[in-house]
């Protein structure tokens, strides 16, 4: 058993010249332990005492981007069928006692990962514990609720997707985005597909993937480890290992060497934006500096409305926007993307919009970082180490999305320090890496020619 | 059958540990004010929320939005600073400072280390009486404003909202969006923003809450020093709103796929006697615990909607019962025979004895589990103050919910749910418009 401190609550880093406060003490920490199953069930425990809350966090390495061609929205659609039942705990009992005991549940699905999580009174936790280990391998689907669960996942699409031009360019723009890799088909699955999944679709993906060598377990807030251990030893110790289960090996991207450009219209647009997205590279264990670099280039370009490059840039010195971003995750497993986004000011062109959007960019190129800025940046990420201290399931979030993305816990241990130590020229390096024209996809979306958008009054 | 396990289940459970204990101290400052803290010194930083009754209800006749926008610019430009040289400020102390305006509230959500204390306040106090609303930055928020404005029209959920605002509470403040209109909006000037300012935050309105590492002596430095000098009075409230929904369907003719429909009528006080019966059966009806009636209904046999709710809304100047669905737009009409048919049966028979006790359970069980988190928890201290509930209500809380009856629970539900006021409004193409029935 490993038992760690919250990665980087105690570290000390030095500031830029521009630092104007002084270090903070370190904070009450909470404790990080983490231990794994003889049948690979990896576990981590982050301790806070401070409230009788526990949270209970599944998360299973296999998400949408791990689907078979033609299956699109596969992992998303079996999430929804796992509130199905067991032959011990049949449909709805697991939510309604978990709401019986004051309680709530839910699950999510991304490209990489699907988990399913309760938060409850720390006493509860034996309970949540014998019915999650139940599913994760009796989930009985009853043939009858197949049909209405499809087509509540088909108005769910309808509701995030078919409902939001924004969402729609969203997809659009990421399937030009990868060429060959599956990142480019939507997590919630094309329309068409979900229409076709089907019981054995569900059942096949659920025994292949679905096994506790597959899956890291989080548990959070008022418990110990040994409590944790014996619960964990006692619910998901005897429920054996998959021997099928393997690394995921995914296919990659060809060189990308042609821009990308698409135009979307679409009369609910009342708003036109210009958003482009690059290529970027990920986090990768042992191997998260550039990813750093890019996660600081977009808090230089778009952390603030009001101090970052592109807001300086496009709505103080110039009126050219109204709105600027710029984003970058790089918790995943696969190649990630590097975005930037402009609302150009009302009557604007979307062609100088992005003109506007391209100078900015290529003066920022030009000019690099102001000392100020990015001193200030890193003040608030230290700060966000005490901040975050005072949200234990936003804590089991962020593991669990890094732990089951590829990376080690050492990995995240060392992800605050290395962010301190990234330097102004690594930015910008990271930066004219990142902004390669072949590698991007420019989108606009906009409402037709002419016609107004309907505006309600 | 699953009802009956669920039951057996249940039965082998322990009652609820007790919660962890919420000290809240009663804090009166030397000037005044008056504050509800709970000292929590294990982490380095504070959180404290403030909030001015009144909100966006407070503007002038012809002035809708100039709350709203006068609270985006509180953080753009203060005292000596323009809006770049405060935001530079505030992010060297890493501290956080939101400014919000509600129908009934306009708040202040502070949070900052505790040895970036002293000038943090001092940043937050410049801002609250002395901002500057220059004319670059009102235009630009403005800007702002008015893309928020032109998204909504065209989002059927915000379309929805808006006419049924419209529909239930009419020419009163409620009844437009806070946002104002892109003509309100337009008109606004320098003058108007003082005005609302003037109007918003004033000492005869203020409510805090405060969680986090201080102690009541240095919190109450802390508010003399950021609330000692704003002036004694703002405008005073706008009168009750009037509900007025008419029954029936009002269809909203907008091509999307999925239609909205927001249903709902009058509903009741959150000081009403018979108000945690009503909260009990919103909670079965439409709530997030147990499965409720409409999705077991809406969702689970029929599949109509990835989510449907409903719950009551009680505000300052008026109180709703209302719900939201969302469904394509050819199935719309069962979905609303669905739910109006569930108002009636919830009026007519009432609820069982087992959905009572399962709701209790859950919203019993769930209380508690509110309480996480600094800011969370400086929320709820406000909003129990503005409810005017006692220091002691959370500790009873819990027996007001389980003291309600089943003859109790069934006497309101007639009381509250009345099928035949029950209004609709639905946005979507005409598929999703059945006729009025």
């Amino acid at each position: 058993m490993i038992r760690r401190r919250v990665a980087g609550l105690a570290c000390v880093f030095a500031l830029g010249a521009a630092a104007t406060i002084p270090l903070p003490r370190s904070a009450q920490a909470a404790e990080v332990t983490s231990f794994a199953l003889e049948n690979g069930l990896d576990v981590v425990v982050l301790e806070d005492h401070r409230a009788p809350v526990v949270v209970q966090m599944v998360w299973y390495r296999v998400g949408a981007a791990d689907e078979e061609p033609g299956k699109s929205g596969l992992a998303h659609f079996l999430e929804h069928l796992m509130f199905n039942g067991t032959e011990t705990v049949p449909e709805g009992v697991f939510s309604d006692t978990v709401a019986a005991n004051g309680g709530s549940d839910n699950a999510f699905t991304s490209q990489d990962y699907t988990a399913y999580f309760q938060r409850v009174a720390a006493d509860r936790l034996d309970l949540m514990m014998e019915m999650e280990a139940d599913r994760m391998v009796n989930l009985v689907i009853d043939p009858e609720s197949v049909d209405a669960e499809r087509q509540v996942v088909l108005e769910e699409r309808n509701m995030r997707t078919e409902n939001d031009p924004g969402a729609l360019l969203a997809e659009q723009r990421g399937a030009a985005q990868y060429l060959n890799h599956p990142y480019g088909i939507p997590i919630i699955g094309w329309k068409h597909e979900i229409e076709g999944l089907t019981r054995d679709d569900a059942l096949d993906f659920y025994r292949r993937h679905y096994a506790p060598n597959n899956a890291t377990l989080i548990v959070a807030g008022d418990v110990t480890p040994d409590e944790v251990r014996a619960l964990a030893e006692k619910h998901y110790g005897p429920i054996p290992a998959n021997p099928e289960i393997t690394e995921r090996h995914r296919v990659t991207e060809p060189p990308q060497l042609a821009e990308r450009r698409i135009v979307m219209e679409d009369p609910r647009v009342a708003q036109p934006v210009v958003i482009r997205t690059y290529l970027a590279p990920e986090r990768d264990p042992g191997d998260q500096r550039e990813a750093a670099a890019l996660t600081l280039l977009a808090r230089v370009l778009g952390g603030s409305g009001i101090t970052s490059v592109l807001a300086q840039k496009l709505q103080f010195e110039t009126q050219d926007s109204i709105y600027t971003s710029a984003f970058y995750d790089g918790t995943s497993l696969d190649a990630t993307t590097f975005g930037v986004v402009t609302v150009p000011l009302e009557g604007m062109s979307l062609a100088e919009g992005e003109a506007a959007l391209d100078r900015a960019l290529a003066a920022f190129l030009e000019e690099g970082i102001d000392d100020d800025q990015l001193a200030r940046i890193k003040t608030q990420l230290r700060a966000s180490l005490i901040y975050r201290e005072d949200d234990i399931d936003g804590l089991a979030n962020s593991y669990g999305n890094a732990l089951t993305s590829g990376l080690t816990l050492e990995d995240i241990e060392a992800w605050p320090d290395l962010l301190a130590d990234i330097s102004e020229d690594e930015i910008m390096a990271a930066a004219r890496k990142v902004m390669d024209r072949r590698h991007a996809v420019t989108a606009w979306l906009s409402a037709p020619q002419g016609a107004e958008p309907e505006v309600m009054q | 059958m699953i009802r009956a396990v669920l039951s057996a289940i249940i039965a082998v459970f322990l009652p609820l540990s007790a919660m962890a204990a919420v000290d809240i101290e009663d804090v009166k400052t030397p000037g005044g004010f008056t504050a509800w803290l709970v000292e929590e010194h294990s982490i380095p930083f504070a959180a404290i929320e403030i909030r001015f009754r009144g909100g966006t209800s407070l503007d002038a006749p012809g002035k809708r939005g100039a709350v709203n926008l006068m609270t985006g610019l509180i953080e753009e430009g203060s005292g000596e600073m323009d809006s770049q040289e405060f935001a530079a400020a505030r992010e060297a102390l890493a501290s956080s400072m939101r400014f919000d305006s509600g129908r009934d509230t306009l708040s202040v959500s502070f949070r900052f280390l505790t040895e970036n204390r002293d000038a943090s306040v001092a940043l937050l106090k410049q801002a609250l009486t002395d901002p500057t609303f220059s004319e670059d930055a009102l235009e630009r928020v403005r800007a702002q404003v008015i893309s928020g404005i032109r998204s909504d029209a065209t989002d059927p959920g915000e379309i929805a909202r808006a006419r049924f605002d419209a529909l239930a509470w009419g020419v009163h403040p409620y009844g437009t969006p806070q946002e104002g209109s892109l003509e309100s909006v337009s008109a606004l000037t320098r003058d108007d923003m003082m005005a609302a300012f003037k109007a918003a935050i004033a000492k005869d309105r203020v409510y805090v809450g405060a969680v986090g590492d201080i102690t009541p002596a240095e919190l109450s430095v802390v508010l003399d020093t950021l609330l000692g000098d704003l002036p004694e009075t703002g405008a005073p409230l706008p009168p009750k709103a009037v509900f007025q929904l008419p029954a029936g369907e009002t269809a909203v003719d907008f091509d999307t796929p999925q239609a909205v429909a927001i249903f709902g009528q009058e509903g009741i006080e959150r000081d009403d006697p018979d108000f945690f019966a009503a909260y009990i059966l919103s909670e079965i009806l439409g709530g997030h615990g147990v499965e409720s009636r409409l999705t077991e209904e809406v969702r689970s046999k029929r599949g109509l909607t990835y989510g449907i709710g409903a719950y009551l809304v009680p505000m300052d100047l008026g109180a709703l019962a209302i719900g939201q669905v969302a469904t394509v737009a050819e199935r719309m009409p069962e979905t609303v025979d669905v739910v109006r048919a569930e108002w009636a049966r919830i009026a007519e028979e009432g609820v069982t004895e087992e959905e009572l006790e399962a709701a209790k359970l859950y919203l019993t069980g769930a209380y508690p589990l509110r309480f996480d988190g600094n800011g969370t928890i400086a929320q709820i201290l406000v909003g129990m103050q503005m409810d005017g509930l006692p220091i002691d209500y959370i500790a009873t809380r819990n027996d007001k919910v389980n003291a309600v009856t089943l003859a109790e629970a069934n006497r309101v539900a007639k009381r509250i749910f009345r099928p035949a006021e029950l209004g609709f409004v639905v946005v979507g193409p005409e598929a999703a418009l059945s006729p009025a029935n």
